[in-house]
């Protein structure tokens, strides 16, 4: 017989929610730390450029002790929540992905950097088409780069696949107009 | 009467053919995302926000305003359809919406949402046409000390009053807060939160905020939440022709919601779930057909919260252009486009940028009329959209991430700072942390620090301003019983409630 739904659960330590308020609380302290980094002018002495930072730190100080305090009464999430598995190799891939994105992009430029991204995060997400993705990739990058990056204006970096394309729009450009 | 020539003259303005070809465009788009789960209004103008420094600013908002109007229509088709609300304002849409939807009345559905939609978005933008000039004359009055008071209860109802937690609401508005301090302070030129880095200098962007918290951070929610339950999207079956006895519906419930909904959205707080579920309880409470609530699904349920939602969103609008006063994210990332363009929403701005402010009031009746009949006769198409599938859906989202970061300054350090926001972002769903205070406290952090210190040195330090001005005393006090008041009230339901079921067995 499990009692699950019994109303008056024992509060015990939510050891998630416990992490989540002790980072808060760490970024209060780098908070602090950066604000004392802040040079202040004698001249500013009453309201000068430390004076908000100070104050968030206290808000963030309280609201994470608050949150501790919370996660010692058995935490705030719901049980739906907690009992939904993550899918630690689902989001792998996305981090991957995005990783991979990162480091490619000046390497390879924006186009095949989006390629790889794409084609890992579609896998992530349960896609098994690889070859398909990378064609969708493929389209969506470009259409991106060309219509969107291009209409506003947005200087995105190039790589092989946009040069190449971009000399051949010059010449068919170039060729129309002779 | 001097709105009326103001607005005549904001027609003028907005229905230039290339201005109504911009209506169009946000419209469409607006229209679109709010259809995708996990792509909202916020994300995408700020997105777009690069092309503020391509395009005259009439244009640029007459976009914003036609997403920003769209992703609300888009929205509720989402909901009804597929049971996930692909906003916090169309929850109560998905209540009754999605039940009608699986009983085969999914066309009135949609049809009462998108002409209830209108007729609200209607009154809601007469609404800030004539109360923005209403409220522009009692904000000529403010001084620093009120101001700063009244930013003080924005940030309090928009993070505390709503949501499921103060504590938590708080804590992402000040994690703002501390995003929109960082780099250069504007009064005394020091480094702030730099971390010594000269990258941080410029402060972070609104754009990598946005769409780390809002894309990176949701795509790897829904990467983590494979395992939970899929929503199918059901076919989309009855005609969109309503019959008489569902106009007979939805009519009052329509004009109800429009009722609850501007006001609520009009003040400094903002927000649409609240005017949402009003609307809901009261449609439960004076409806015929109880019985519908909840089983079959009831007309009046999608009625007459999807027209409150569509006039709070427009009511967002008067703090907004009145007071510079964003409640919303959305509205906050407008504020910031403002910003872009050197132009400073405020009580001023109504005459100083009278072609700006009118046209695009203008623009949001077109964009109204648009997006009835994009999402009536059209909604094939957006049906269409629901059944891209997932993995292709997110991937692409962040593509266009990628543009909109790597974009700005092709620096391989914007992504990493995005990234660190998606990953801050994604703990933040994960536990039920509410991400648009984030993007309010970053953008309001900044001016209401400017008001707060422009307060102190006019009182040269005496923090008594705050309190001796009678208005800001109000806004203040206004913004405590909003922050304790609900703790008291629950503590006092509490007891109550406690009270008699608590004696058996006891003692």
């Amino acid at each position: 017989m499990s009692t699950i739904n019994q109303p008056t659960a024992p509060s015990r330590l939510a050891v998630p929610e416990l992490l989540v308020g002790i980072g808060l609380l760490a970024c209060a302290g780098a908070v602090a730390w950066q604000t004392l980094a802040i040079p202040v002018s004698p001249l500013y002495s009453k309201v000068g450029p430390t004076v908000f930072p100070y104050l968030t730190m206290v808000g963030l100080v309280v609201l994470s002790l608050l949150l501790i305090l919370a996660a010692f009464r058995g935490g705030w999430q719901p049980e739906e929540e907690k009992e939904t598995p993550t899918d630690w190799k689902a989001m792998g891939f996305v981090v991957i992905g995005l990783v991979a994105n990162l480091l490619l992009i000046r390497l390879l430029g924006f186009t095949a950097a989006s390629v790889i991204m794409f084609v890992l995060v579609c896998y992530g997400f349960g896609s098994r088409h690889t070859l398909r993705d990378a064609l969708t990739g493929l389209v969506l990058a470009l259409a991106a780069y060309f219509g969107f990056a291009r209409a506003l204006g947005v200087n995105i970096g190039a790589g092989f696949i946009e040069n190449q394309l971009n000399t051949a729009i010059d010449a068919i450009a170039g060729a129309l107009g002779a | 009467m001097n709105t009326l020539e103001q607005l005549a003259h904001g027609f003028s303005v907005a229905f230039t053919p290339v201005d109504l070809l911009w209506c169009l465009l946000g419209t469409t788009l607006g229209t679109a995302i709010g259809v995708l789960p996990g792509l909202g209004p916020a994300l995408t103008i700020a997105l777009l926000l690069p092309i503020t420094y391509q395009v005259a600013p009439e244009a640029s908002f007459i976009l914003f305003a036609g997403i920003y109007y769209g992703a609300m229509y888009g929205g509720s088709t989402t909901s009804i359809l597929l049971n996930t609300p692909g906003e916090s304002a169309t929850i109560v849409t998905a209540l009754e919406g999605n039940k009608m939807a699986r009983s085969g009345r999914g066309g009135a559905a949609l049809a009462t949402s998108a002409i209830g939609s209108f007729v609200a978005g209607t009154i809601g933008t007469l609404g800030v046409a004539f109360l923005a000039p209403v409220v522009v004359k009692f904000a000529l009055a403010f001084g620093p000390a009120e101001y700063f008071s009244l930013m003080v209860l924005a940030f309090i109802t928009v993070s505390a009053v709503l949501g499921s937690s103060s504590v938590r609401g708080l804590a992402s508005l000040f994690a703002g807060f501390v995003i929109g301090m960082i780099g250069v302070d504007l009064q005394t030129g020091q480094p702030r939160f730099t971390f010594g880095t000269t990258e941080l200098l410029d402060g972070v962007d609104v754009i990598i905020a946005a769409v780390g918290l809002f894309a990176v951070g949701e795509t790897l929610y829904m990467a983590s939440r494979r395992y939970a339950g899929k929503d199918e999207i059901v076919p989309l079956k009855g005609s969109l022709y309503m019959t008489a006895a569902e106009w007979g519906r939805s009519w009052k419930a329509w004009l109800r919601g429009a009722a609850i909904g501007f006001p609520i959205g009009a003040m400094p707080a903002g927000g649409a779930e609240i005017p949402t579920f009003l609307s809901y309880a009261i449609e439960k409470k004076l409806s015929k057909h109880k019985e519908e609530f909840g089983t079959v699904g009831a007309i009046e349920g999608v009625a007459g919260p999807e027209a409150a939602n569509n006039a709070s969103a427009a009511g967002v609008l008067v703090p907004m252009l009145t007071l510079g006063l964003p409640t919303s994210a959305t509205a906050a990332i407008m504020l910031s486009a403002f910003q872009s363009y050197g132009i400073n929403p405020g009580p001023l701005l109504l005459t100083t940028q009278a072609n700006l402010v009118w046209g695009l009031i203008a623009s949001l009746f077109i964009a109204n009329v648009i997006l009835v009949i994009l999402n009536l006769p059209l909604i094939g198409l957006w049906v269409r959209l629901l059944k891209i599938p997932a993995p292709q859906l997110y991937a692409g989202i962040l593509v266009f991430a990628t543009v909109g970061t790597y974009g700005i300054s092709q620096s391989p350090i914007d992504l990493v700072i995005l990234y660190l926001l998606g990953a801050a972002g994604f703990l933040m769903r994960r536990f039920d942390f509410p991400t648009a205070p984030v993007i309010i406290g970053m953008i309001l952090g900044p001016l209401a620090e400017t008001q707060f210190r422009r307060a102190m040195t006019i009182s040269n330090g005496d923090w008594s301003v705050f309190y001796k001005h009678p208005l800001s005393l109000t806004l203040l006090t206004l913004a405590f019983i909003g922050l304790v008041g609900p703790h008291i009230w629950a503590f006092i339901e509490h007891r109550r409630r406690r009270g008699p079921e608590h004696v058996p067995g006891d003692a």
